[in-house]
């Protein structure tokens, strides 16, 4: 794991030494509401619906037990007793004060945290694929390279005033993309070309929001050394030529598609050509400095269990933990295991102060101290031997932790909604955890298999709902909350954007119509291994909007 | 006018002249980059220095010739939010080599400061009401950096 070099140390405690004279001077007046917000937002506070909320960064998701540990103090300290993992796999606060901010944020430097630029119009954290490291499917970590894009862009002067906010996402299994990295403002992807070169594959311009974007490959091999520049050289293009006449409008997808994404490119390739070999080059000494800070620990030397004993034996909670919350871990003898925030009965990605101590003190005993934030609101238990894993259970089992729903209907993901964010037509917290309960049978959820909920409150799409296989969209119909309904979408390699089936549900009757959706989809899948999204894309719409609407 | 300029607080006798205004015989001042390019003879005329505005907006490709000469460009930042003006200064210090005066007009805050530096810009004229000597603080907001820049 990456340790803070004092350089890196000095920068986060300035940066809340700034921060406390900033909220100083606006508490005196000599600083406008006006000007601090960008001040406070570049540092992840937010104005809610009934507080302040603080946003802390989770660079590329990972965390040491000690900073798990610091996040539940915080959340006691400081909050009402729990904190809230995120999409992007930060953490946030929602109920802070704001003359306590420079406090926490004191308390985050002494464990190597920030929260910098977690908001804003500027270059946000850098995420990636919650299996790096150990998953079997990747060809290289790239935690090292989100280290050096998280190094480069903290501060970067240039890019502090951005047309809009900025996100990049990257992944070192091209096979499997778990980044969603077609769905950022830049995604990488590391690969080999076809001399047998590793580098980085640059894709441009996707997004959600309210208009949707796949984003297209700006260029498809860019070598190690030239990471920086070629990404400064598209910030620079966008910082200069993004809309800013409209906010709907600025993101980089609307550049990238107004231009046209060969015009787009080609003005890429003129600024990278200016700079390329300037001090942004990087020496492959650096990048092995960074490489080394990432190396995976000495693994024991084990062979792999017989897990299917699991999933036969007489435990049935064990057995469904097994089924759905593992994945396949490089090493022999060890698996990742993937802690469910979804319990029936509360809010997606929300722990209790007690729960995070706890979880820390479960990864010191069987995950090397180590634990991630996912993009599904959940968390990754990265380093486990599978023999260790009944015990972990049990252990995860005492904190309602063990929840064994990954990738099923009840994992789903849903944003603040109107239960604290100010810009939302409609609840979501509320509607996932009513389909949660209603549809909250082992056997069921079972049958039904992978498949992906997600809900937002509004057309801005936090909770991510155009790439849900059932996205949901928060809308005000004449002051009266409604929703609306997408089916098909999926953030990964075979990325595709949901499609509006028909007009908006009520209130009461969006969960009558989930049931319905899943009743077609349960009908009409050509054998149990056939997953919603397959069947979607086989049989199209039209049965699901019958179904939904009558044939008439 | 107070201004400041290589992080201290100095008297500055520039004057930006407006689009409809005339331009006087004598003194420093600075117009717009469209009128640089359209009154030039009767700028070379004048007894005084000549500086150009650059909005946010605007390209720099017409002076590039001119930066050898030019005494002083002024960056406009009609909104502070707009980011624009810190590319120019990085393209005007880096790529074109431009050595004179730099300065930020506008939307000018204490804690731009730090960036602004770091890009370029070496004079700042602050938005009506700031203290100039709280503004000097900014530029030490952080004593380290992670990415090369103009500085
Ligand atoms: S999607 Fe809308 S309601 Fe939900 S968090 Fe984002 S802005 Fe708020």
């Amino acid at each position: 794991m990456y340790k803070y070099n004092a350089n890196d140390q000095q920068i986060v405690e300035e940066r809340a030494k700034q921060f406390r004279g900033q909220v100083e001077r606006r508490l005196q007046g000599s600083v406008l509401e006006d000007e601090f917000k960008p001040l406070r937002l570049q540092n992840g506070l937010y104005m809610q619906l009934h507080a302040y909320m603080l946003r802390v960064a989770v660079p590329y998701g990972l965390l040491s037990s000690e900073q798990l540990r610091r996040l539940g103090h915080i959340a006691r300290t400081y909050d009402r007793g729990y904190a809230h993992f995120t999409t992007r796999q930060n953490v946030q606060y929602n109920w802070p004060e704001l003359a306590d901010v420079p406090k926490i944020l004191d308390e985050l430097a002494a464990v190597q945290m920030h929260a910098i630029q977690t908001s804003g119009n500027c270059i946000r954290n850098t995420t990636a694929d919650h299996l790096a490291g150990v998953a079997r499917d990747e060809i290289e970590d790239p935690r090292p390279y989100c280290e050096l894009i998280r190094q480069w862009s903290t501060f970067h002067p240039e890019f502090v005033f951005l047309p809009r906010k900025f996100k990049i996402a990257m992944t070192g299994a091209p096979a499997h993309d778990r980044a969603a990295i077609r769905f950022h403002d830049i995604g990488v992807r590391i690969v080999d070309n076809d001399r047998g070169q590793r580098g980085f594959e640059v894709w441009v311009g996707g997004g959600l929001g309210r208009t949707p974007h796949i984003a297209k490959v700006c260029r498809g091999f860019v070598e190690y050394e030239h990471l920086l520049s070629y990404i400064e050289a598209i910030l620079r293009v966008y910082n200069r030529r993004g809309r800013r006449d409209n906010k709907y409008k600025a993101r980089i997808k609307i550049l990238v598609n107004e231009l046209g994404i060969d015009a787009f490119r080609a003005l890429v390739d003129a600024e990278w050509e200016e700079i390329k070999d300037s001090t942004l080059k990087l020496e492959r000494s650096a990048i092995e400095q960074i490489v080394a800070q990432f190396a995976p620990p000495t693994y024991e030397t084990l062979v792999d269990e017989n897990l299917a004993k699991l999933i036969l034996g007489k435990d049935r909670e064990l057995a469904s933990f097994v089924r759905n919350n593992l994945r396949p871990h490089k090493a022999p003898g060890y698996i990742a295991v993937i802690v469910s925030l979804k319990p029936v009965g509360r809010p997606p990605g929300d722990v209790s102060d007690t729960q995070l101590d706890a979880i820390a003190d479960i990864a010191d005993t069987y995950s090397n101290g180590r634990v991630v934030v996912t993009h599904g609101q959940n968390l990754v238990l990265p380093e486990v031997r599978q023999k260790d894993l009944a015990a972990l259970h049990k252990a995860l089992g005492e904190w309602d932790l063990a929840t064994p729903n990954i990738g099923q209907l009840t994992d789903s993901i849903c944003c603040p909604g109107l239960d604290f964010c100010n810009l939302a037509n409609a609840r979501s917290i509320p509607v996932a955890m009513e389909i949660a309960e209603r549809f909250d049978r082992v056997d069921f959820l079972e049958d039904l298999g992978e498949i992906s909920l997600k809900i937002s409150g509004c057309i801005n799409a936090c909770g991510h709902h155009h790439v849900g296989n059932i996205g949901i969209l928060g809308i005000d119909k004449l002051g009266v909350e409604a929703y609306q309904l997408l089916l098909g979408g999926s953030p990964g390699n075979d990325a595709s954007i949901g499609e509006i089936i028909g007009r908006a549900f009520g209130a009461s009757e969006i969960v009558n119509a989930v049931q319905t959706v899943l009743d077609v989809y349960l009908a009409q899948r050509s054998s149990a291994d056939e997953r919603f999204v397959g069947t979607y894309r086989r049989i199209g719409k039209t049965p699901f909007k019958d179904a939904l609407y009558g044939d008439n | 006018m107070e201004i400041i300029r290589d992080q201290k607080i100095v008297q500055d006798s520039w004057r930006h002249i407006e689009d409809g205004d005339p331009v006087p015989e004598s003194g420093d001042v600075t117009v717009s980059l469209i009128r640089f390019g359209a009154e030039r003879s009767d700028l070379d005329a004048r007894s005084g220095r000549d500086g150009v505005r650059v909005g946010p907006d605007e390209e720099i490709d017409t002076i590039i010739a001119d930066l050898g000469k030019l005494p002083l460009i002024a960056v406009t930042f009609p909104k502070f939010t707009d980011g624009r003006g810190y590319s120019t200064a990085r393209l005007l210090r880096g790529r074109h080599g431009y050595t004179g005066e730099l300065r930020a007009t506008g939307q000018i805050f204490r804690d731009q400061l730090f960036y602004l530096h770091r890009v370029g810009f070496d004079a700042f004229e602050m938005a009506p009401g700031k203290s100039l000597s709280d503004a000097l603080e900014g530029f030490s907001d952080f004593s380290v950096t992670y990415q090369s820049s103009s500085r």
